[in-house]
């Protein structure tokens, strides 16, 4: 999350907007508790960052194309274009899009450190995770100069790349050889909200016994 | 067979018997009063002579009311005023510094403005409404109170179209919503219901307005010719010319025909929409078949409360006690508890359904609304919304106090703007991920403007009534000449009897008679 925040030039909303709810949060780890009673204390975390849906409920409803689908599948926001109607804050079932509320504040030294491939988002308007889409673009264009296939573990946002225990996968799962569609032969995977049809291109993997995956 | 226009045997209050020939010596007013009787339409065969009495006594009454300008009056208006610019200036305060100075917060990203949006649009519904349902089916007690009806709509829109641009993040960009072409190639998605909400809006304003507008011309054409100077210069321009001839008599007439009917749809179809900006989301609690009926029966019911509160007042501020009389009230007050039925059902039919569901984000929904954080404002709406109106309204007593009746209604909108707020804050709360689940409290800037736009409302009311009738005049006077035509079969083309400027009533009765 951190990562998130450093990669991403995520304002900080400070302690007590945080606590009404305004964070800024990209990726948020959501816990779910299954027992809740000492010393049996056990929670389920569950990772939930934009799902990148193939049919998103945030496009149609944005009134200024702010909230459109790009060539290669992402979910984009235009941050320019937006007007801050919020209505796609309200049709995303996963409430993974976040608004500005204020005007972002970096704390000092931080503002020394944002990162010039990413906007500085401005108030009032509606952003989220990208998946961090000026990674993909700079890996792509890399690897178009030096005439060569994007590799598989090549591209990584700011959350794959740091997650310690690699829970966090990244690929492209039109490669039959990369990791992701290996992985998404796994009977154990599930989509958030599968009900919705909303095409979610993040898949979660249940937890399960070694010998089913 | 009895006459339907006529006052059932049994009435009694507070008007004088029944009428006669007026005594010689009394006040045109006086005498105005004797004929009219319990209001405007019930006439008795009176002569030529006798219509222009009350003629004359009714356009004392409506010119003399805008001619004047009491203390009252004015210190109402500074204190309308004063709110007003609190308002304006937590609006600065919120375009200065963002949509953080309210309370709106992940996941209730929409609050108090599109409840107030939602509210006034609601409002704006029955003045429209009601009138050309009234017109379409030449019910003759329309005549005294389509003016003020129209005028709700129209104010409620200015104020209601607000909303959605105070709310917006950005909102010193929200012509981006209109489809200009531009340089860019930048066009508005026609697919998001916002954009079907400002279309509709959009449409709607222009209709009301010229609904009001277009009946509205003799009225001004005979302030025009009781006024002068600035006055007089303002009125010419907005009278079109108007001069009372029979061929501008015959459009006026088929213009209002094709418009009263058009325009019945248009007002169904806003709320619609309006339902639809929620409708079609796929947030448990909005999206919903029943919405559209039901925010379109819920604006009629908020509507026809907020004009009977608007009839109350006018008819007090104004003294028109003699030409919105109790008996207007009376019949509105059955209309109110008629719609109170029908609104009752629609909520029922989609609460009962949820119930019976087994959705379990519908169920925690109705948890919290009934049970949790919510329920005071679920049980004070159940209240006003569907126990008030069956407790008090079945009884004429009621019907007929003014002053019962500025209250309930009064009540009926808080219910209203209570049901609304249980639906654009009360369901975004819970959504399928319980960590998501979240909490919603206005901050100071949106009780400001929301408050500071029900003063705009009264000040736009009382600018309106010193510059423009609030009776139709023409309208009236047309119902007294239908109804002496219709009891005794005669009917004569004022032409010498010198009741008021030409270019007001003569012709007016031909015209309605060749309908």
């Amino acid at each position: 999350m951190v990562a998130c925040f450093a990669e991403n030039n995520i304002g900080m909303s400070g302690e007590a907007q945080l606590a009404m709810g305004r964070g800024r949060h990209w990726i948020r780890v959501e816990r779910y508790w299954e027992h809740t009673d000492f010393p049996d204390v056990q929670a389920r975390l569950l990772p939930v960052m934009c799902q990148q849906c193939g049919e998103a409920p945030c496009e149609p409803v944005c009134p200024v194309f702010a909230s459109v689908h790009s060539q290669d599948g992402l979910n984009t926001q235009v941050y320019n274009r937006c007007i801050g109607t919020r209505y796609c804050g309200h049709n995303c079932p996963y409430k993974s899009r976040v608004f500005n509320f204020f005007a972002p504040e970096f704390e000092a030294p931080l503002e020394q450190q944002l990162n010039p491939d990413v906007t500085v988002r401005s108030v009032g308007i509606m952003e989220k995770c990208t998946s961090c889409v000026q990674r993909i673009r700079r890996v792509r264009e890399e690897a178009r100069v030096e005439g060569r296939p994007v590799a598989d573990g090549e591209t990584q946002p700011a959350c794959v790349q740091t997650c310690p225990p690699g829970a966090l996968v990244f690929g492209d799962s039109s490669d039959p050889s990369s990791r992701v569609a290996q992985l998404l032969g796994s009977p154990r995977g599930f989509r958030l909200l599968e009900s919705l049809d909303t095409k979610p291109s993040v898949v979660y993997l249940k937890k399960g016994d070694t010998t089913d995956a | 067979m009895p006459d339907p226009l006529q006052p059932p045997p049994n009435w009694s209050v507070e008007q004088p018997p029944a009428p006669s020939i007026p005594p010689t010596e009394a006040s045109p007013e006086e005498e105005a009063r004797a004929l009219t009787a319990t209001g405007v339409v019930a006439l008795p065969a009176a002569t030529e002579a006798e219509l222009g009495t009350v003629d004359r006594a009714l356009e004392a009454r409506v010119f003399g009311s805008m001619e004047t300008i009491s203390i009252r009056y004015v210190l109402v208006m500074m204190l309308l005023l004063a709110i007003v610019g609190v308002g304006l200036v937590a609006w600065g305060w919120q375009l200065y510094h963002g949509i953080g100075v309210t309370g709106k917060r992940r996941p209730v990203f929409w609050g108090l403005y599109i409840t107030s949006f939602v509210f006034w649009i609601g409002i704006s519904h029955s003045g429209t409404l009601v009138s050309a349902i009234l017109r379409v089916l030449n019910v003759e007690w329309r005549r005294p109170l389509t003016r003020v009806a129209e005028a709700m709509t129209l104010f409620a829109l200015m104020i209601g179209g607000l909303f959605p641009i105070i709310h917006l993040g950005r909102a010193w960009r929200f012509y981006w919503m209109i489809p200009i072409p531009n340089e860019r190639g930048l066009w508005p998605n026609f697919r998001s219901p916002l954009m079907w909400d400002l279309l509709a809006i959009l449409t709607y304003i222009t209709a009301s307005s010229l609904f009001l507008f277009f009946p509205l011309v003799p009225d001004l054409a005979a302030a025009r010719d009781r006024s002068r100077g600035l006055r007089r210069r303002l009125y010419r321009m907005f009278s079109l010319g108007w001069r009372g001839t029979q061929q501008q008599w015959n459009r006026l007439h088929l213009g209002m025909r094709i418009f009263t009917i058009v325009v019945i749809p248009i007002a169904v179809s806003v709320h619609s929409i309006v339902s639809w900006d929620f409708g079609m989301t796929q947030l448990e609690g909005w999206h919903s078949t029943v919405f559209a009926p039901y925010f379109v029966i819920g604006a009629i019911y908020s509507g026809v409360a907020a004009l009977i509160t608007v009839l109350v007042v006018v008819r007090r501020g104004m003294h028109f006690e003699d030409y919105l009389t109790l008996r207007h009230l009376d019949r509105m007050g059955k209309v109110l508890l008629a719609v109170a039925a029908i609104w009752f059902f629609f909520w029922w039919a989609g609460f009962l359904t949820d119930w019976y569901g087994g959705n379990a984000e519908a169920k925690e929904l109705q948890r919290v609304h009934a049970f949790g954080a919510m329920a005071p404002l679920f049980w004070t709406m159940i209240a006003v919304n569907v126990a008030l109106p069956f407790l008090t309204l079945w009884f004429r007593r009621v019907r007929m106090s003014p002053a019962a009746m500025l209250v309930i209604s009064l009540l009926i909108n808080v219910g209203m703007w209570i049901e609304r707020f249980l639906i654009v804050v009360g369901s975004p709360i819970r959504n399928a991920l319980s960590f998501d689940w979240g909490s919603y409290r206005p901050g100071w800037p949106e009780v400001a403007i929301a408050s500071a736009t029900v003063a705009a409302f009264a000040l736009l009311y009382l600018v309106f009534s010193k510059t423009v009738p609030l009776i139709s005049l023409w309208e009236v006077k047309e119902g007294w000449r239908v109804d002496r035509w219709r009891r005794t079969g005669v009917i004569e083309v004022q032409s010498d009897v010198p009741v008021v400027e030409p270019s007001s009533a003569a012709g007016v009765a031909t015209a309605e008679v060749r309908a």
